[in-house]
């Protein structure tokens, strides 16, 4: 990076207010959900006990549960209806394929068996696209924990209309899957997730776009070229450029960040206390 | 020949004691008065200087005593025949069961005697419980042995760590445990009188060791004795699959002290019993509570709350029967009941449910065994496949000055 481009810093946006909201919607009331959750999972650990008392108890903490489920299900299923509608209604093809799309297409592949050649130093970095293979993996992860976890948390949650249309064991299988699911999504997002999008050199201590929503120019074309590169070559990217983020607003985006990954990172912490 | 021997011994003390003593001749029988020539003045003295006059409230409490009307010598019969007095400072061992026969041989076959015999001299006596010059009737409300006292005089012992340690009491400090028992705090702090004190467990004279066959306390034997107050519970059980098992000599088969315990028994509606009580059933039924703990019922009573269900909410308490059993709580026919009781408008569908579920076994449920499965192949597989790409993505970017 020569000292003229740092100069000229853009901020180029990222993500939408709509996408930035759901995110802090999506890490609220995972947190929540993980915290009123946990103490059932792991209820044989010495804290699952406490934490279930700090949330006045297990109807305390499973009136919490119940809510955060309940928001988080209401976002998702708004995504959802959301993403159709633009890809069906207004045609915004873009969604459904393409270098825009969270659909895993070929390219993905293609980059991550790059990624993994340059892990191996055996070559360069892929250039990415929009959403990189990873991201692709987290947002469809999310979807599919969510709509799971969600329907077998509904199950629980209405067990005698459940059981109009399902036969009990169904309870048992419920409960099962919304806790191995649970193990999985915790684990995924508070480690991998974490790692990729956060932690890791590069990275580190946090990446604020989901707060502030751009990110900038050379970051961009640092990080996903291919994206950057299609920007410029169809003169998209002058449209995306936005003002660069106030300190202030920088400064509360640090502020949630460290709360989120502080807790995210608590709970594996507590997970590993009562797994080892 | 001991009257006229009396006689004169009275009127050689009256000479001694000029008449010191003069109050209580009047209240007192004759022959005690001789003793009382002695034993009531204050200014006799032994050899050693130490009074020989027995002190005020000693002399009080005898007057009002069970045995106020018998003579000293009755009970210190070494006396009796005795020629020289001031008698020697030792006397033989009073022999209560030179009246008390029946209770004296009844204790002869306790504890405490054999403890005794054995050379565990710190073990009760007649004495230590029925006192010595203050004797007084079960019925009296001041009596040690009266019902509403007898935790306290059985805790002097019992409750005292010094004997407990050298009397090599194994069961412990039981004082202690039955006084925040519900039948201790019935008893001493409510007054309740039909509360059980020690003695309408274990007996009073011939108290057994609960390994002793015939002893209230022998695990045989156990719900018979808590049966003599508890007779509903006690015809609950004896219906119930457990008392079965004790009837054909199971030994194993719990009794009323295994879930209640024996001595800090507590109100069975407590948030900590009815947590508690997993763990007490999982002592023989281990796999049966370690399925339980897989679900949402066990899972929130692990966590100490006790608002869903745990063994006895849906098996019964004690007249507990095997599913097999129409009567029983948990055959088909009355699931529906069971459950409802806290799922109301539970159905034929809902009772489906598998409180005891077990993910390893196929033919217990089909569903749960592929979940079960395809979790254990996609959680190890995930975070192995990430874990390695983020490990060495981190080593790559290390080496790579931080680059992404």
């Amino acid at each position: 990076m020569s000292p003229e481009t740092a100069v000229t810093t853009m901020h180029i946006r990222r993500f939408d207010l709509k996408s930035r909201i759901l995110h802090g919607i999506v890490m609220t009331t995972f947190l929540g959900l993980a915290a009123t959750g946990l103490p059932l999972l792991f209820s044989d650990a010495p804290w699952g006990r406490a934490l279930a008392r700090l949330f006045g108890g297990f109807q305390g903490a499973g009136l919490v549960h119940r809510f955060f489920g309940a928001v988080l299900l209401a976002a998702v299923v708004w995504h959802v209806g959301d993403a159709l509608w633009r890809a069906f209604v207004r045609g915004e093809r873009g969604i459904l394929w393409g270098p825009t799309s969270m659909v895993p297409q070929p390219r993905d592949f293609v980059d991550f068996f790059q990624q993994v050649r340059w892990f191996l130093r055996l070559g360069p970095p892929p250039r990415f696209e929009r959403f990189t293979y990873w991201e692709k993996f987290d947002y469809w992860a999310v979807l599919w924990g969510t709509g799971l976890m969600g329907a077998a948390g509904l199950v629980l949650w209405f067990p005698q209309a459940a059981s109009r249309i399902l036969p009990g064991w169904m309870f048992n299988v419920a409960l099962f899957v919304h806790g191995a699911e649970a193990t999985l999504a915790i684990g995924f997002i508070f480690v991998v997730h974490f790692f990729n999008g956060h932690l890791r050199p590069g990275k580190f201590p946090m990446d604020l776009v989901w707060f502030t929503g751009s990110v900038t120019d050379h970051h961009l074309l640092e990080e996903r070229a291919a994206q950057y590169d299609r920007l410029v070559r169809t003169g998209e990217l002058a449209a995306l450029v936005v003002a660069p983020p106030t300190d202030a607003q920088t400064r509360k985006g640090y502020v949630v960040g460290t709360v989120g990954l502080t807790l995210g990172i608590g709970f594996i912490m507590l997970i590993l206390y009562a797994v080892l | 020949m001991r009257t006229l021997f009396r006689v004169s011994l009275f009127t050689g003390a009256l000479l001694l004691c000029a008449g010191a003593s003069g109050a209580e001749q009047s209240v007192t029988p004759p022959a005690n008065d001789d003793c009382l020539a002695c034993h009531g003045d204050p200014s006799a003295k032994r050899a050693n200087g130490s009074p020989v006059a027995f002190d005020e409230t000693t002399q009080k409490t005898f007057a009002k005593s069970k045995h106020a009307d018998v003579a000293c010598v009755d009970c210190h019969q070494d006396l009796a025949a005795l020629e020289e007095f001031p008698h020697p400072d030792s006397l033989a061992k009073v022999n209560c069961g030179t009246c008390h026969d029946t209770a004296q041989e009844k204790y002869s076959k306790g504890v405490h005697a054999q403890a005794r015999r054995n050379g565990g001299m710190l073990a009760a006596a007649c004495v230590d419980c029925h006192g010595k010059h203050d004797i007084q009737g079960a019925a009296e409300p001041s009596s040690p042995t009266n019902h509403q006292n007898l935790p306290s005089l059985c805790a002097k012992c019992h409750g005292n760590q010094d004997i407990i340690d050298r009397g090599h009491i194994q069961i412990g400090n039981v004082a202690a445990k039955y006084h925040d028992s519900i039948h201790g705090k019935a008893l001493e702090k409510s007054g309740l009188v039909v509360a059980p004190s020690c003695v309408d467990c274990h007996g009073n004279h011939a108290i057994a060791r609960k390994t002793d066959a015939a002893s209230p306390v022998f695990r045989r034997n156990i719900p018979a004795t808590c049966g003599k107050c508890h007779t509903g519970i006690k015809q609950q059980y004896d219906a119930g699959v457990h008392a079965a098992a004790l009837q054909k000599g199971d030994s194993r088969a719990p009794v009323c002290a295994d879930c209640h315990t024996a001595h800090a028994i507590q109100r069975a509606d407590t948030d900590a019993w009815r947590v508690g009580v997993a763990a007490e059933c999982g002592s023989c039924h281990a796999d049966v509570v370690a399925s339980f703990k897989l679900t949402f019922h066990g899972k929130v009573t692990e966590l100490g709350f006790s608002r869903v269900a745990a063994c006895a909410d849906c098996h019964g308490a004690h007249e507990i029967l095997p599913a097999s059993n129409p009567a029983s709580l948990v055959s088909p026919g009355k699931l529906v009941a069971t459950c409802g009781k806290c799922h109301t408008n539970a159905s034929a569908s809902f009772v489906r449910y598998d409180p005891h579920p077990n993910p390893a076994n196929y033919r217990r449920g089909r569903v749960l065994w592929w979940a079960n499965r395809f979790y254990w192949a996609v959680i190890p597989a995930c975070f192995g496949f990430f874990g390695l790409h983020s490990l060495l993505w981190f080593w790559r970017s290390r080496k790579n000055g931080g680059r992404s």
